[in-house]
């Protein structure tokens, strides 16, 4: 077993939204009425069935039943034990579901200025990432604009999933916004559930989603890369959120094969798109989709192809590995600080600015 | 400082190149529908043909979803000097491929076959007169060929009855569909043809492409045909999930699946991933019993192309390795541009009996044939 170092900065942690009366005070005026007068559900997702193992670790699960719903308990569970000087809180909670943009709007502000009353004003190791309103590009803008200013955002969150493929200029005046104001976007499994989450049709079972999310974080960047948003925003960086890694250097072999076949349809793509992916693109560390074997990680670290991409993560409160064994074996020990420490410090400017 | 050794691309000795090699993917065509197809496809079906098209399920009456990248994605070498598609005149496809390359074992996949038409009953006559063409001027003719039975894979009855008429059938090596249908092809509608398929032992290949009426990302419709290039190989790990987790394998022990023309490089990862997941969640699937890179190693293959090509090429080594060398499949993709070319597809320093399973004997046990 590998032991954590103290001083760690974890980059995805979920804190949850007890309840749709959480947010309330948070509200217009006119979406608490809605949310009253029209009787509105949970905007809970189907990503993460409440009670599903994948989602909770059972000694995470707390009396109340909600992982990740109390601050003592985050303390407890996944800042003390891991010795973690900072976390980035990505608030999962089904906003990006909605088919309202105003309503989408709406909540994404509540979800944003309830994260920084609740979470990041007590807890000076808690950084957060903002939630947008996906669906509309220019409400997804305003929302950046009006908390860019507070530093402990550091990042914006999108999901791999929605109406259309990540790198469609649909979506570039966020990624406009992001790079003027050093903010990485964060892309995290999940979907807003607009298309089936495979591209051969709905799956039977939750197996099924969870396992097809990595495939979906192929074709993001497949988006990304080739849609030429990295030409367009060469100071944008996209950080790859509880999406595994383990696929990646074969997905990268392919794309570039399939670039020295076809770059006379993106000509704009004028490098292999293997660089580019490692040069902006960062992937958070939990799950690891192990190999069975030590030595079949080390290699495939190797076919990685750089030591900069991987971000320590702990994915709180969702189950992937067991007591403080975050470090899967077969990490080269010179990776070590590099995923814990550099590696987020490189990748989220503002950790290590001044908090104005 | 370290030096990276650059690695030459030369050509394997001749004496390698011109052992005997099975390729697992070549695309016939019609020469003309009238002429070659329409002798086994009823008067109705001809007059509906010509009169309301295939209607598969996108919106080009015409073509492709996304323009391809060559004229009939086709290498510009492979149109037959007497005119005719390429992939559509046997004589030359013997001069262009089977002969120079020394192809012993070829499998045909016909990919306009009346796969995935919306109208069922049209798909299974199409099927139907494809496979009866096969025979008549392709498998009849060279004995190196083997046949697919093609089948209207929407509409699973149908599918296994045209198996079972095909079953014994010595021109035929495999069960073909494709990989975008319209539901994921672990799922129960298409139960039948699997059990068909085992009925009559032969192997079924899931080959990239189709339409199944969604995007083929689960993000949306992308703009470029690289980009739906590039994703055949995410629908096949899709079909292939849902195919373990449907519990397919371990309903039909026999089952021979192999995935076609989507890559192979992701293979170990996709494994690893199915491996964790099931382990976390399997009480949702009670009937998937083992770990699903168990069902994988024993029921599963892959053909070659498109190879992915890493910086160094000995990585693709160590993913060969993880998968197993007795799971590969060679394949060329003839006549289409991106064919993978025998004498350069393998990094070097493959070892002689790596190259036997890999060019030859892992197709002759996966199908069946001795030779």
């Amino acid at each position: 077993m590998i032991a954590i170092p103290p001083g760690g900065i974890d980059c995805d942690i979920h804190p949850a939204v007890p309840g749709l009366g959480a947010l309330l005070p948070y509200l217009a005026d006119h979406w608490r009425e809605s949310v009253v007068q029209r009787g509105m559900h949970e905007l809970e997702s189907i990503a993460y069935p409440k009670n599903a193992p994948l989602t909770s670790r059972p000694d995470w699960r707390g009396a109340g039943g909600l992982p990740g719903g109390d601050l003592d308990q985050l303390r407890a569970q996944a800042l003390g034990p891991f010795g973690t000087s900072l976390a980035i809180c990505n608030c999962l909670y089904g906003v990006q579901l909605l088919f309202s943009e105003d309503l989408a709007a709406g909540f994404a502000s509540a979800i944003n200025d309830w994260v920084r009353r609740e979470w990041l004003d007590p807890e000076p190791r808690l950084r957060a990432s903002i939630v947008v309103p996906v669906q509309n590009p220019e409400m997804a803008v305003n929302e950046i604009e009006r908390l860019a200013a507070d530093k402990r955002f550091v990042q914006i969150l999108m999901l791999v999933m929605g109406e259309m493929p990540l790198g469609r200029r649909h979506y570039w005046p966020i990624y406009a916004a992001a790079e003027r104001h050093g903010l990485p976007i964060g892309i995290h499994a999940g979907s807003g559930y607009r298309h089936p989450v495979t591209g051969v049709g709905w799956p039977s079972y939750y197996s099924e989603d969870y396992a097809n999310q990595a495939v979906a974080f192929q074709s993001a960047l497949t988006s990304l890369v080739c849609e030429g948003v990295f030409a367009k925003f060469p100071g944008l960086k996209v950080v790859l959120i509880e999406s595994g890694f383990t696929w990646l250097p074969a997905h990268l072999w392919r794309l570039n094969k399939f670039w020295r076949g076809l770059r006379m349809e993106v000509p704009w793509v004028d490098r292999p798109p293997a660089e580019i992916v490692r040069d902006h693109v960062r992937l958070t560390l939990q799950p690891v989709d192990s190999p069975p074997q030590h030595e079949q990680l080390e290699r495939l670290m190797e076919h990685m192809g750089s030591d900069a991409m991987l971000l320590f993560s702990t994915d709180y409160p969702h189950w992937h590995f067991e007591g403080t064994q975050a470090l899967p074996e077969g990490l080269p020990g010179a990776l070590i600080h590099k995923i814990m420490v550099d590696n987020p410090r490189a990748t989220y400017a503002r950790l290590t600015e001044a908090l104005a | 400082m370290t030096v990276q050794l650059l690695e030459r691309r030369a050509t394997q000795p001749a004496a390698a190149v011109k052992m005997a090699i099975a390729d697992c993917d070549i695309h016939p065509s019609p020469k003309s529908m009238e002429k070659e197809v329409y002798p086994y496809l009823e008067k109705r079906w001809q007059r509906h043909l010509e009169t309301y098209g295939v209607r598969p399920r996108q919106g080009f009456a015409n073509g492709p979803a996304f323009p391809k990248g060559q004229p009939d994605a086709s290498r510009r070498d492979a149109y037959p000097p007497n005119g005719g598609r390429p992939g559509s005149d046997l004589d030359f496809m013997r001069q262009q491929h089977l002969d120079p390359y020394n192809v012993q074992l070829g499998i045909l996949n016909p990919l306009r076959g009346g796969q995935g038409v919306q109208n069922g009953d049209f798909s299974a006559a199409l099927c139907r007169a494809i496979n009866d063409w096969q025979i008549a001027e392709w498998t009849s003719k060279e004995p190196r060929l083997k046949g697919s039975v093609v089948v209207p894979y929407e509409d699973a009855a149908a599918s296994a009855a045209e198996i079972d008429a095909r079953a014994g059938d010595t021109n035929f090596a495999q069960v073909l569909v494709l990989s975008r249908t319209a539901e994921p092809l672990g799922q129960r509608r298409y139960w039948p043809i699997y059990e068909a398929a085992a009925r009559a032992k032969l192997p079924v290949a899931v080959h990239a492409f189709g339409y199944g009426g969604f995007p083929v990302t689960g993000g949306g419709w992308p703009s470029y045909y690289i980009e739906e290039m590039v994703g055949h190989a995410q629908c096949n790990q899709s079909v292939l999930t849902s195919m373990v987790m449907e519990g397919i394998f371990e309903r039909l022990p026999t089952l021979k699946v192999i995935l076609v023309e989507g890559g192979f490089a992701w293979l170990p990862a996709l494994a690893w991933r199915l491996d964790k997941v099931w382990t976390r969640l399997r009480d949702e699937t009670p009937h998937v019993k083992r770990p699903p890179s168990s069902y994988i190693r024993q029921q599963v293959w892959v053909t070659s192309q498109p190879t992915e090509e890493p910086e160094p090429r000995r990585h693709l080594l160590d993913t060969i390795e993880w998968m197993g060398w007795d799971r590969l499949l060679f394949a060329t993709d003839y006549p289409h541009w991106d064919f993978d070319d025998p004498t350069q597809v393998l990094p070097p320093r493959v070892g002689e009996q790596q190259r036997r399973q890999f060019f030859m004997e892992n197709a002759r046990a996966v199908y069946g044939i001795t030779g």
